[in-house]
């Protein structure tokens, strides 16, 4: 793999991952958030087969397929399982704010993961760390997605979009984090989705839907 | 040596598989004490052993040194006071239909796994070893403070999960930067997470990154200690999770999480100058007890009142900790492990109020004290420990941390600090006098105390006083963790 074909394939990636954190906000129905999740996973998993093939390095390829497994098959269904108890009628992801407000602060936000991320860039300018900005990018825009959405998978799947974001930080700065911390990682992260579906089953049982924003009888 | 550290994390861990296997039974819930008295003896044994060095062991894993062996006791003391007073609060629970076996089991599973990661999360070398940890309590905690499934528990849950995974999440970036820095200063892949080795390449550390990492990891780790701006979980989840699980996440976890910026200190302080993390521990600390303070004086809930009470607490850790010096890291820890103790307590006797009443709402609870001279007086014991009336030890750490930010230049955060713990104060003591003083209205409940609740809030009034009158034993290991976390 030439040099200049690496770097595009790179940036190809980053570019999927943020469009796909543009359209995660943008969309309403639950369903096609959570296939757009899956894609998500796809384009994290292929940062690190494009590095193994280029370095040769089988170890970095074996990560990509564990997190294709991960990433891409078992946390996007696990979230799809959640949005099948729904009711239909009842599969739409409401956000706070209108899609063409939520287009422009994703914009906004994409351009201050750009700032944010100068430093990393200056330390060491590689391909891989130049696509790192999106991957900053990604856990900006999956944060203003948790705030904005009051469904509870739609939190749910905007925290997954935040992990993505910053495993593909992690993975385009430093080829990914030590072996026992990636492992405990990606259990620590498996759990939470779990938590997060059987909180949604019991909202659900409790309340009759999902939705967080009734959530308002603690306060001082 | 490495046994004791091991003990520490595998005693829980064991102890948690047979309460999930065995189910809830008396022998399995007695199992779980006599696994945090180990958690506390480990921490003991170590805090003699280490004689201020630093052990590392089991492949650059775990440490042990003085601040581990503080925290392990802190771990130590609260879990084997909760989980006392948990055998008494499921079998009340299964006694009048509030749970079921399954969850009962679930929760006699989950509490020591709780101890467990905690031990974990402070004995860790690995910063990203840390971080799991950390999580794994959130993960767990999401669990307990659910467990009873009333609406406003899911709804404390939920929001706990959600935003503590995010905290924790920003927390992780925070490491990835520190360690992509780190491999850029020369270390190898394998143990640029190690805090040593982080240690010994920080003054290498490119400054930029390191600064962003810093006040990444400041936010996600404050997050989980209940520090502005993330402290909205906080009272949600204080005021309903069960009282024992309140006592660990008020008592020990807040201060699990902290105690991991403590250790980052050094490392960010090497790399950017002092100036950083200083600035960023005080802004957060002065917004938290700011706001804490604010909140008690509105909060009708007696739990949310003793949440509260924490946020203050970390607040003041947190400018504590800005301040930096021997003498504010010792006051700090001192601090930490007296919060502990009179937290636990507090939350424990609030328990068999709300348990009582069916309430929390202070107005629903009064003239305790005529009551129950064991629940009034442990909660009055308590609170007097906690506002830092001597003999408690809260006193003497609260003086220390006041001398500390005169030395070093605060002297005007101490006065902030000083006014907003008056405000603090008075909202406590008078709160507290409605629910303890005064006349026992017609048809008050009768208070019941099961009796591992109350052998546990005897020996917590009873650790209360002890490290209040004579905290000698621990002052040395609190001076040798502020000699390796402290400057100048």
């Amino acid at each position: 793999m030439t040099d200049p074909v690496y770097a595009t394939l790179l940036d190809l990636a980053a570019g999927a991952l943020l469009v796909s954190a543009v359209l995660i906000v943008w969309m309403r129905g639950l369903t096609a958030i959570i296939r757009t999740l899956a894609l998500q996973g796809a384009a994290l998993a292929a940062i690190p087969v494009i590095s193994g093939v280029r370095q040769g390095d089988s170890a970095l390829i074996a990560v990509g397929v564990a997190l294709l497994m991960l990433r891409a098959v078992i946390l996007p269904w696990l979230l799809a399982r959640a949005v099948g108890a729904e009711r239909e009628g009842r599969r739409d992801a409401e956000a706070s704010i209108n899609a063409t407000a939520s287009l422009l602060i994703a914009g906004g936000l994409t351009v201050a993961a750009l700032v944010v991320a100068q430093p990393l860039v200056a330390l060491s300018p590689t391909a891989a760390t130049n696509a790192a900005p999106a991957g900053i990018a990604l856990i900006l825009i999956a944060i203003f997605a948790m705030v904005i959405r009051r469904h509870a998978v739609g939190q749910a799947a905007g925290f997954l979009a935040l992990d993505n974001g910053i495993a593909a930080t992690a993975l385009l700065l430093t080829a990914g984090v030590p072996l026992l911390v990636e492992l405990g990682a990606s259990l620590d992260i498996l759990f939470a989705v779990l938590v997060f579906g059987v909180l949604t089953e019991r909202l659900r049982r409790m309340f009759g839907d999902t939705d967080v924003s009734r959530l308002r009888e603690l306060r001082d | 040596m490495d046994v004791l550290i091991a003990l520490a994390m595998v005693a829980p861990m064991v102890a948690a598989a047979v309460a999930g296997i065995g189910g809830w039974r008396r022998w399995t819930a007695t199992l779980t004490v006599l696994s945090c008295v180990a958690v506390l003896g480990a921490g003991v044994a170590l805090a003699i052993l280490t004689h201020g060095s630093s052990r590392i062991a089991f492949g650059d894993v775990l440490r042990a040194d003085a601040l581990s062996a503080t925290m392990l006791i802190v771990v130590g003391v609260v879990g084997t006071l909760a989980s006392w007073a948990s055998i008494g609060y499921i079998d009340h629970e299964l006694a009048h239909g509030h749970t079921d076996d399954r969850e009962a089991r679930r929760y006699g599973a989950l509490i020591p796994a709780f101890v467990a990661v905690m031990a974990l999360a402070v004995s860790a070398n690995n910063i990203g070893v840390i971080w799991v940890a950390v999580e794994a309590t959130t993960v767990i905690a999401a669990f307990l403070v659910g467990h009873r499934r009333t609406s406003t528990a899911l709804e404390a849950s939920w929001k706990y999960a959600v935003i503590c995974s995010v905290g924790i999440a920003v927390a992780f970036l925070g490491t990835v930067l520190l360690y992509f820095a780190a491999l850029h200063a020369g270390a190898s892949a394998e143990q640029a997470l190690d805090l040593d080795v982080l240690a010994s390449h920080a003054a290498h550390l490119d400054p930029a990154v390191v600064r962003l990492a810093g006040g990444l990891l400041l936010i996600g780790y404050g997050a989980k200690a209940g520090l502005v701006p993330f402290h909205g979980w906080l009272a949600d989840a204080h005021s309903q999770a069960p009282a024992p699980v309140s006592a660990l996440m008020s008592g020990v976890l807040l201060s699990v999480a902290f105690s991991v910026l403590l250790r980052l200190r050094p490392i960010v302080d090497d790399a950017v100058g002092p100036g950083f993390l200083r600035a960023g521990l005080l802004v957060v600390g002065l917004a938290t007890v700011l706001l804490a303070a604010l909140l008690l004086t509105v909060t009708a809930d007696l739990k949310r009142m003793l949440a509260h009470s924490s946020m203050e607490n970390m607040g003041l850790i947190a400018v504590a900790a800005a301040a930096g010096t021997r003498l504010a890291i010792a006051a700090l820890l001192l601090h930490v492990l007296g919060h502990g103790v009179g937290k636990t307590v507090l939350f424990l006797a609030g328990g068999q109020l709300q348990a009582a009443h069916h309430s929390t709402t202070i107005d629903d609870i009064t003239a305790v004290l005529s009551r129950s001279r064991l629940v009034g007086g442990s909660f009055a014991v308590g609170l007097l420990a906690i506002v830092g009336l001597p003999p408690f030890a809260l006193f003497a750490s609260e003086l220390g941390i006041a001398r500390s930010l005169a030395n070093s230049g605060l002297a005007w955060a101490l006065g902030v600090v000083l006014v907003l713990m008056a405000v603090a104060f008075a909202a406590l003591v008078s709160k507290t006098a409605r629910i303890l003083l005064g006349e026992p209205a017609a048809g008050a409940p009768p208070i019941g105390v099961p009796s591992t609740v109350a052998a546990a809030l005897v020996a917590g009034v009873v650790a209360s006083a002890a490290l209040g009158v004579t905290s000698g034993p621990m002052a040395g290991l609190f001076a040798t963790a502020a000699a390796q976390f402290g400057a100048g």
